[in-house]
């Protein structure tokens, strides 16, 4: 009897021993030669115990403060270790997977996802900013808008008490990129979500129905791709108010054509196809045979649209702020900051540098995993 | 040929009319109307309603649309508000300014896209490919004004405090010429003007290279896969020749279809590296434009915008056309 299956007896009849495994996350994944897996689960349960030990002051100050954002920080430390072991425990203590052979189409495209070392790195950037941005409040000791004392903390260049500084105001320039990591990184998930529906949407209809229908739809994405998409988005901002919300909007209602012409594209060859020829004569309405068995075969390129579009989006939504026409200052957006530290960049560099820097990795992020799921979802690169 | 341009120059009328409503649409369904922004305690309501009148705001709708039809076909663009001369005559200035930083970006793209695409491929998988195809990663995710803002704090002002580092390679911060510009010689003023030239449109293409460069990768390798390329090599052509000559020709004919594909990109970004770079181009005046609240340059600019981008396209596509015999366009 090798050692293997006598592992798989004990659990049979022992069921839940308190080994190690049940303690440690990523234990469990580890002992079963899932490297990659149990590395990440005991990474991120140590990350999130050094946050709790380096700055216990402030996560116990989450009780006094009263402010959403640390109870939001709060949740997210508490969840992600919950997570962490609870995933840990389902592997060291739950029935043993069953692998079927004929896998779905989305755990093929995962499979050949998780091959691609380099796009899982850019998967665990981006996991890695969303949690950054959710724990702010614990990663930094200083307040995003907080104005100390100019005359000692204005322009000082990095340093451990500031990784990236500080402003002319003396705010610290590191706290200042992380709270504006909220701001780009929300503001491109809400307009990405608004101009892919709509994307979606408007570019199946037109693929589906074709005719008139169709020429009045592209005529019109003809002419909103006319336009410079910062000219368009700057020529409409311009006229309302600058704010958050007028940023979200138009942008999730500029930026949908690209979107309808894949799919459009997608479609058409999609509607003479058998399956939806049956659906007809069954008698579907034309809705019901769009949404429920064209949609999700265009899924694939829509999802890969929207990984790319968030990359570009939040490069739009940097110029935006950079011009002064998004976020307005004091709250921090990466494009303000930028903005901010252009008066003085000869003497102090830092400003403007590291906010910039944040965007790159960010957009690399997105490109990478957008890229990664393309070659993963693309069926006719698969071999 | 001659059939398949023209009808694309008349397939270019209905979308030029489609953006003349779209501005105008955009325009009318802000909030407000021109006039709101001369409301003021010291302004009597019979000096706005006068103001309403002359700009033709008390008119219908349909009314007011034929006449912003008719001003556009006939050129006239409108008053600047806070220049108070034609939109026309400033944008004439403006227009050249664009094109020159675009036109240069444009061909620094596609010089330098196309180089590094042909070395990638015909070393494909070598740590060189590797290496650039990681750093043109890096490169297309940047932010063009960003990127400016980091080449006018290296080139601009902290290289040249090295001791070693030689003055040519010093750059100008912003403008398009230096102060004692008029004082050149012919040679000189050139010299200056191109001078001014390397940053901004540095900041603008390098982006655009990168993804070119990946491009014409692919491209080239799909075109060295080919038999009639085995066959050149077969007849004992140096490997140079068969890349240069009998390669590179069919590898490039996918790249004509980018130039109209960038064109609106490039224009996008010259509107924030103009404004890093205080370049006088019709970027800039959009954005000072709307600090200003100069309504009608907004809308104007944002249309010659638009225009010069259907042209581009169409020029684009009547390249393809012509250096593609393959396609017919009957």
């Amino acid at each position: 009897m090798n050692e293997a299956s006598g592992r798989a007896e004990d659990r049979a009849d022992g069921g839940r021993a308190l080994t190690a495994a049940a303690f440690i996350p990523g234990l469990a994944h580890l002992r079963r030669g899932r490297r990659r897996a149990g590395l990440s689960l005991l990474g991120l349960a140590l990350a999130m115990l050094a946050v709790l030990a380096f700055s216990f002051d402030r996560v116990a100050s989450t009780f006094t403060a009263g402010r959403v954002d640390y109870w939001v920080a709060m949740l997210t430390l508490a969840g992600t270790l919950a997570a962490a072991w609870g995933v840990s425990l389902r592997a060291e203590w739950g029935r043993p997977r069953q692998r079927a052979e004929g896998t779905s189409q989305w755990a093929i495209a995962w499979r050949e996802f998780n091959r691609n070392r380099v796009a899982v790195l850019g998967l665990f950037l981006m996991c890695g900013l969303y949690l950054a941005t959710l724990l702010a409040p614990y990663l930094t000791s200083y307040e995003p808008n907080a104005i100390g004392d100019i005359a000692a903390t204005r322009h000082l260049p990095p340093s451990l008490d500031h990784l990236m500084g500080t402003d002319k105001f003396g705010r610290d320039v590191f706290t200042r990129v992380l709270y504006g990591a909220r701001i780009s990184l929300s503001i491109g998930f809400v307009a990405v979500s608004i101009s892919v529906t709509l994307g979606t949407v408007v570019g199946a209809v037109s693929g589906y129905f074709g005719g008139a229908v169709d020429t009045v739809l592209m005529r019109f994405v003809d002419m909103l791709i006319s336009f410079p998409r910062l000219v368009l988005l700057i020529t409409v901002i311009a006229l309302f108010e600058p704010s958050i919300f007028t940023v979200i909007v138009v942008l999730g209602l500029t930026l949908w054509p690209a979107t309808a012409r894949i799919v459009r594209g997608e479609v058409l060859s999609l509607r003479e196809r058998e399956f939806v020829e049956a659906a007809r004569a069954l008698g579907l309405a034309s809705p019901r045979i769009i949404f429920r068995h064209i949609v999700p075969n265009v899924l694939g390129p829509v999802i890969v649209a929207a990984t790319l579009g968030l990359g570009n989006i939040i490069l739009i939504e940097a110029g935006l702020s950079f011009l002064g026409l998004s976020v307005q200052p004091p709250t921090p957006s990466w494009g303000n900051i930028i903005d901010g530290g252009r008066e003085y960049l000869v003497q102090a560099w830092w400003v403007s540098t590291f906010p910039g820097l944040a965007i790159v990795v960010t957009v690399v992020a997105f490109n990478l995993i957008g890229d990664g799921l393309r070659d993963a979802l693309d069926p006719r690169l698969r071999i | 040929m001659t059939a398949y341009i023209v009808r694309r120059l008349i397939q270019a009328i209905p979308l030029l009319l489609g953006i003349v409503t779209l501005v105008f649409v955009i325009v009318h369904a802000a909030p407000g109307d021109p006039t709101a922004m001369y409301v003021h305690p010291s302004v009597s309501p019979e000096v706005i309603e006068q103001m309403r009148e002359n700009w033709g705001l008390d008119r219908p709708i349909h009314i007011q649309y034929l006449r912003w039809l008719r001003s556009f076909l006939t050129g006239d663009l409108g008053v600047s508000l806070t220049q108070n001369r034609p939109i026309v005559s400033i944008l004439a200035e403006r227009i050249p300014n664009t094109l020159i930083l675009s036109g240069t970006s444009l061909v620094l793209i596609f010089a330098i896209g196309i180089a590094i695409g042909i070395v990638q491929a015909v070393r494909q998988h070598s740590t060189l490919d590797h290496t650039l195809t990681l750093s043109a990663l890096f490169i297309y995710s940047m932010p063009s004004f960003w990127l400016g803002l980091m080449l006018i704090l290296v080139f601009a002002h902290k290289a040249h405090l090295l001791d070693w580092w030689p003055a040519a390679l010093t750059f100008p911060a912003s403008g398009m010429t230096s102060v004692d510009y008029d004082l050149m010689s012919g040679w000189g003023k050139l010299g200056d003007r191109l001078h001014h030239l390397v940053l901004p449109s540095i900041a603008l293409g390098v982006a655009s290279a990168a993804s070119v460069a990946r491009y014409m990768r692919s491209s080239m390798l799909e075109v060295i896969r080919q038999d009639y390329i085995r066959t050149a090599r077969a007849k004992g052509l140096p490997e140079r020749t068969v890349i240069l000559k009998h390669a590179l020709k069919n590898a490039l004919l996918p790249i004509i279809t980018l130039l109209g594909l960038y064109l609106p990109f490039l224009f996008s970004g010259a509107v924030l590296v103009e404004y890093v770079f205080a370049w006088p181009g019709m970027g800039r005046t959009i954005v000072d434009a709307i600090s200003q609240r100069d309504y009608p340059l907004v809308m104007a600019t944002s249309f010659i915008f638009a225009v010069m981008v259907v042209i581009a396209n169409l020029i684009a596509d009547i390249l393809y056309a012509v250096v593609d015999p393959r396609i017919r366009y009957e």
